[in-house]
């Protein structure tokens, strides 16, 4: 406030010497970006309610309103439905990423972060890492608020971190999907749009909401294959009792298909757009 | 235009083009150290292109581009550390605010993070935000985004800055708050390229100016010079009636035969006249022939009048607040 800095210092700025060993500059950019991805977060209002009031919304909806017709009464159906809907919740969140990083491509923020001198890969990675908390507190408040609700699990701290931690990784795996569509399609209202394409029919086509023996045979065979219903099973196991080890070892190949078919085409596709 | 080894920007022989539609067919240009060069040029000349290829952001075709001695493709890293960038529609984070968009600037170009702090307060100063630093940005003005890209711009302390259509859309009493600034860093010892579309502003604040059309350099100089380059004095006539144009114009054929006459939107009529004393054989014949009129008079070119006879075209009119 005293003195009004309107001239240049005579020499120019220092860079940074660290004294202590410092991480490689790609992970301290990205995880400069990614605390920018979660203020980004804090500071639209529509982003904040879309990560702590959706799960609970959705929660609210899928028990009181299927609860009784499904299965007889709600709280039958709060312990079925709560670990597919925890799932759901996260694949949500995870299509945000893709229209989040078209905005950002969009609105030149990224040009700026290009004209910087640090990584090409750092903007990108910030950005998914900033969706990791992100994922990860919807669950948490999902969960949380499942609980409020009456849910009970019969496993201990570790199998409820468990849950969390496979989720949050099933959604990192299937936000590669869509980063890449948001490199192809660009417009970010397109990308929601396309977004929700892709949402819809692998969230509520699979066990989420109903056992898969009660299906026609024809949707069977889809529920079956889709992943959503392993993570689902997953997690069912985990939080409620159940077979644990074959649906978590599906979940992770699923996760490492992903991974290794839409990972490598986004940060092509990326490339090729920055 | 002189080319020195020390110039802080060289192009030569920049093209670059998207698919098949080429943006820059040839660009040649020069910026001295600490000196404004003015980029002007119509919509789709290649301005922004320039820019791009310049900052990095874009890979050129063919040319050779140095940035302070670094060529812009094979040592990106070290033109990256010494420019800064204000793009055409700011790039600043909405979500965040003024503060913070400073300070993840700061910190992506090493500052620890009090250093960040600190020199994020200093231009919040200095670009007089402080009262709406710690405010989301989606609160701000369209001058204060402005001023708040520009002040994000120079965090690093760039040796070169690129300012492209930093007024755009801004109305006067924001653009020469804008203008001041350019001016200040200037003064600092800055090296600044800015494009635009406004010849005042080009004017104002270039101490060179270099004029694309078609992707191609059309004219370079300085102000002075390429004002001289189109010729001295014009004769400037707008009939009191417009229906006289006609009229009027056979007049000014008559004594000035070999000479180009352009007609503007509001009925001027614009002609190179070397010889001062066409004015008063001018204003005899009107006289003489009934023809009065609301404007006469003899001029030194204007930069319009620059623009109109390298391309044939008027350059675009300032349309302040309407742009994004």
């Amino acid at each position: 406030m005293t003195s009004v800095t309107t001239t240049r210092p005579v020499a120019p700025a220092p860079p940074a010497r660290p004294a202590r060993a410092r991480l490689p500059s790609v992970l301290r950019h990205s995880a400069t970006l990614a605390w920018r991805g979660v203020l980004k977060t804090i500071g639209s209002t529509e982003a904040l309610l879309d990560v702590t009031l959706q799960p609970v919304i959705f929660l609210l909806l899928f028990v009181y309103v299927f609860g009784g017709a499904i299965a007889g009464d709600t709280t039958t159906y709060l312990q079925y439905a709560l670990p597919g809907v925890l799932v759901q919740t996260v694949v949500f969140a995870s299509a945000g990423t893709g229209t989040g990083l078209a905005d950002d491509l969009k609105s030149g923020i990224f040009d700026r972060f290009r004209s910087l001198p640090i990584s090409r890969t750092a903007p990108l990675l910030g950005a998914i890492g900033a969706d990791l908390v992100r994922y990860l507190t919807s669950g948490v408040i999902m969960l949380a608020f499942g609980f409020l609700l009456g849910f009970r699990t019969s496993a201990g701290v570790l199998a409820v971190l468990a849950a969390l931690g496979l989720v949050t990784v099933f959604a990192f795996a299937l936000c590669w999907v869509f980063t890449a569509l948001a490199m192809v399609v660009r417009e970010p209202r397109s990308v929601q749009g396309l977004g929700a394409l892709i949402m819809l029919p692998l969230t509520f086509g699979s066990n989420v909401f109903v056992p898969t023996a009660t299906l026609p045979g024809w949707l069977q065979g889809f529920v079956s294959v889709n992943p959503v219903s392993k993570v689902a099973d997953a997690v069912r196991g985990l939080l409620t009792g159940g077979p644990v080890a074959v649906p978590v070892l599906a979940t992770l190949v699923a996760v490492v298909v992903l991974v290794g078919v839409f990972g490598p085409l986004a940060v092509a596709l990326y490339r090729r757009r920055t | 235009m002189l080319r020195h080894m020390d110039d802080a920007i060289q192009v030569e022989g920049l093209a670059k083009s998207y698919g098949t539609t080429p943006a820059l067919r040839h660009v040649d240009l020069a910026v001295r150290h600490g000196t404004v060069l003015g980029l002007l040029g119509p919509n789709g000349s290649g301005k922004t292109t320039t820019v791009r290829v310049l900052a990095t952001l874009l890979r050129p075709d063919a040319g050779r581009v140095r940035v302070l001695g670094h060529d812009v493709v094979a040592e990106p890293a070290a033109v990256r550390a010494r420019i800064g960038l204000t793009g055409q529609f700011a790039a600043v984070d909405d979500a965040l605010s003024g503060t913070d968009n400073l300070v993840l600037v700061a910190r992506l170009l090493d500052l620890p993070r009090r250093a960040a702090r600190a020199r994020a307060a200093e231009l919040v100063e200095r670009f007089g935000l402080a009262d709406a630093a710690g405010r989301r940005v989606r609160t701000y003005s369209g001058g204060m985004r402005r001023r708040l890209d520009l002040a994000v711009s120079l965090v690093g302390r760039p040796d070169v800055l690129f300012l492209d259509e930093p007024t755009t859309g801004l109305d006067p009493r924001h653009r020469s708050e804008v203008w001041d600034e350019v001016r200040a860093l200037a003064a600092e010892g800055t090296t600044v390229l800015l494009t635009t579309q406004y010849l005042e502003e080009a004017e104002q604040l270039a101490d060179d100016l270099v004029v694309l059309d078609h992707g191609r350099v059309i004219a370079a100089g300085t102000p002075a010079a390429l004002k001289a380059e189109v010729g001295g004095q014009r004769l400037h006539v707008r009939p009191l009636h417009r229906a006289d144009l006609p009229a009027v114009g056979a007049v000014v054929a008559a004594l000035l035969p070999d000479a180009f006459a352009a007609v503007d939107a509001v009925g001027e009529l614009t002609v190179p006249a070397a010889d001062p004393a066409v004015l008063v054989r001018v204003a005899e014949r009107l006289a003489a022939a009934g023809l009065p009129v609301a404007e006469l008079g003899l001029r030194l070119p204007s930069l319009d009048d620059v623009f109109l006879t390298l391309t044939g075209r008027p350059a675009e009119p300032p349309a302040p607040e309407e742009a994004a």
